[in-house]
């Protein structure tokens, strides 16, 4: 029944947000689903790199995996169901589904053997993997190589969007009070202590990859079914580093707070478009940059440390509804 | 049979550059457990060096073993000194902080160096001058040894054998040696850790950009963008020796550059990039400690 009540909620609102969208000019609405769709990825990543404590680079990769998978079920597979608008829904459905399930399971085959290993190796793996990837479909003649992939039906709608976003956000928030998001939590504090309670540690890592690369292949699927083109090179390494910022900023470990920061990286340049038509040079990634390397001298946590964004605002609400496992913890954050 | 010994000479040439690049990744690996995700943009800060250095001298216009050396040394200089800014401004103060923020924050530093060298050199490759004109030293049949090739191969044998005797003969290479085993030990017995650790990344990053100068003759174009890819396999390259380890770094940076090499010679010159990233998950899987590196499980 309660699961039934969310579900009600979360249609309710994507369908305000798509009335919203729908009154908005077309350039706000395009922005909006462009956030909303990094918003997934950030979200995405911060299973691994917030809530795990592991370190991944390639979330283009899986992003990529999925953003082709999608289009190439829809596009080469259910053609046929593109008669009217209803099935072209399904059949968008149907091929973020797969989506789901081919970048899901690139994500156990990386994750397999790296996951076993110390977090830094993770990163410089899961960097090779995205790199990989790019190079496979560059050299796949079928969906286009290096010319990208045209022809998808853009089928992408505000309501969607925001729909999966609200939905990620809602269950990741529920995982994490859950006993597996327990154990991810105390393998992050402290790996060895973890695994000396007899948390199985690899498993619980491996199941959080597959699940973060399973929906940044949703998020992929949504990107392709919105532009209805792709390329190989909107999935390279500074997209992967685009995502590890949205979630470095908001807090490693806040959900909320990556959402609100994968917003505001994806609207700030467009309202620091003046600036540049001033300077003339693309200072966008230096200032990224500096922020990365500033933030983790001044404050590591992020912006909204591992607190969200309902915890920071305190309203009188049913003891129940605030566990204490993503909220306050000890500062010391030392590992061995 | 021919075509297999001339890719195997271009393989060592190469194999070499990324020996002298593993160097420093491992030399930083083994004296903060750190991914130097910088170290490969160091390569290109040298290689810039190197060529305004020898815009400079006018190097390419009266060629000669001197300049050569002359430039190799400035590029080296300049890049140590931005090993030092970077360590002391972006790693020292996170030096007690959990291992992820540390390899965030190197994550930001490439980031900064490349985007940094885009806005200040645009992000056109420019030509690396010829300040060493090819000619060839050695023919026998096919097989062609140019001078560059030795040039490459010779400095990259003459900087490993001095970092080999500083790590190995001299008190700072003792120094290094103690402060990699525990940093607190080391400091209890009055070794400067702090000191040595800044020395360490001087040293990498000068031996990144003699590197930088060896693919500037050897390919001579330099890119903003070039240290990405040639650091990320020199990195693979220190993975399969075992990271942490000197000789592993040397073996592994020839086993790459020769298997680079043999996949451009006889498979697919579009999956040049791919290949080290494939022997990198491969070494994951199968021997994670590397070819020369002990497996270490973590303590408490």
């Amino acid at each position: 029944m309660n699961n039934l009540k969310w579900v009600l909620i979360l249609l309710g609102l994507a369908s305000m947000v798509q009335g919203v969208v729908l009154v908005l000019p077309p350039y706000f609405s395009e922005l909006f689903i462009l956030a909303s769709i990094n918003a997934i990825l950030a979200v995405s990543l911060n299973l691994v790199n917030g809530l795990s404590g592991q370190f991944s680079l390639g979330q283009a990769g899986f992003m990529a995996v999925g953003a082709y998978t999608a289009a190439s079920v829809n596009v080469f597979l259910l053609s046929s169901l593109h008669a009217s608008r209803a099935g072209d829904q399904f059949a968008l459905i149907l091929s973020l589904i797969c989506a789901a399930a081919a970048s899901g399971f690139v994500g156990y085959l990386v994750g397999l053997p790296t996951l076993r290993l110390r977090g830094d190796y993770l990163a410089i793996a899961t960097l090779g993997v995205g790199e990989i990837i790019r190079v496979v479909i560059l050299n796949i003649y079928k969906v286009g190589g290096a010319r990208g992939f045209f022809g998808i039906p853009s089928t992408t709608s505000a309501f969607l969007v925001t729909f999966i976003l609200l939905a990620c956000v809602l269950a990741t928030h529920r995982f994490v009070m859950s006993s597996q998001g327990r154990a991810l939590l105390a393998l992050r504090e402290n790996e060895i202590a973890a695994e000396a309670m007899g948390v199985d540690t690899t498993a619980y890592k491996v199941q959080a990859f597959v699940a973060s690369s399973a929906v940044a292949g949703v998020a992929g699927g949504l990107f392709a079914h919105y532009l209805s083109y792709i390329n190989p090179s909107s999935f390279d390494f500074m997209k992967s580093v685009e995502i590890v910022i949205m979630v470095v900023l908001g807090g490693m470990g806040s959900v909320s707070g990556s959402v609100l920061a994968a917003f505001v990286l994806t609207l700030l340049p467009e309202a620091l478009r003046p600036l540049q038509n001033w300077t003339h040079v693309d200072l966008r990634m230096v200032i990224y940059a500096l922020l990365l390397i500033g933030m983790m001298i001044l404050r590591p946590k992020g912006i909204f440390g591992r607190k969200e964004l309902w915890q920071m605002v305190r309203l009188k609400r049913p003891k129940f509804f605030s566990a204490k496992t993503s909220g306050e913890r000890p500062e010391d954050e030392r590992q061995g | 049979m021919e075509g297999f010994w001339q890719l195997l000479l271009n393989g060592t040439a190469l194999g070499s550059i990324y020996a002298l690049i593993a160097l420093g990744y491992t030399m930083v690996y083994g004296i903060l457990s750190l991914i130097n995700f910088a170290h490969g943009d160091l390569v290109m800060v040298g290689a810039y060096a190197g060529l305004f250095a020898s815009l400079a001298l006018g190097a390419a216009d009266h060629p000669s073993i001197g300049k050569f050396l002359l430039v190799l040394l400035i590029a080296m200089a300049a890049s140590s000194l931005f090993g030092l800014a970077i360590e002391r401004f972006a790693y020292r103060p996170l030096r007690n902080v959990p291992r992820l923020n540390l390899l965030i924050t190197a994550v930001g530093v490439s980031l900064l160096l490349e985007n940094l060298g885009q806005v200040i050199f645009g992000a056109t490759p420019r030509v690396f001058p010829d300040i060493l004109p090819p000619f060839t030293v050695f023919q026998s049949g096919q097989i062609a040894v140019t001078n560059q090739q030795l040039t490459v191969f010779g400095t990259a044998l003459f900087l490993m054998v001095v970092l080999e005797w500083i790590v190995q003969k001299t008190q700072l290479g003792r120094a290094m040696r103690a402060v990699s085993h525990s940093h607190e030990t080391a400091s209890l017995v009055g070794i400067p850790t702090d000191r040595i650790i800044a020395i360490t990344f001087a040293m990498g990053s000068a031996l990144a950009a003699a590197a930088g100068i060896l693919i500037g003759i050897s390919y001579p174009r330099v890119d903003p963008l070039m240290g990405v890819m040639i650091g990320m396999k020199a990195f693979v390259a220190a993975v399969l020796g075992g990271i942490g380890s000197i000789r592993g770094a040397v073996v592994g940076g020839f086993l790459m550059g020769i298997t680079e090499s043999m996949v451009v010679g006889y498979g697919s010159s579009t999956y040049r990039d791919a290949i080290a990233f494939i022997i990198l998950i491969l070494i994951l899987l199968f021997k994670p400690a590397g070819l020369f590196g002990k497996y270490q499980p973590e303590k408490v």
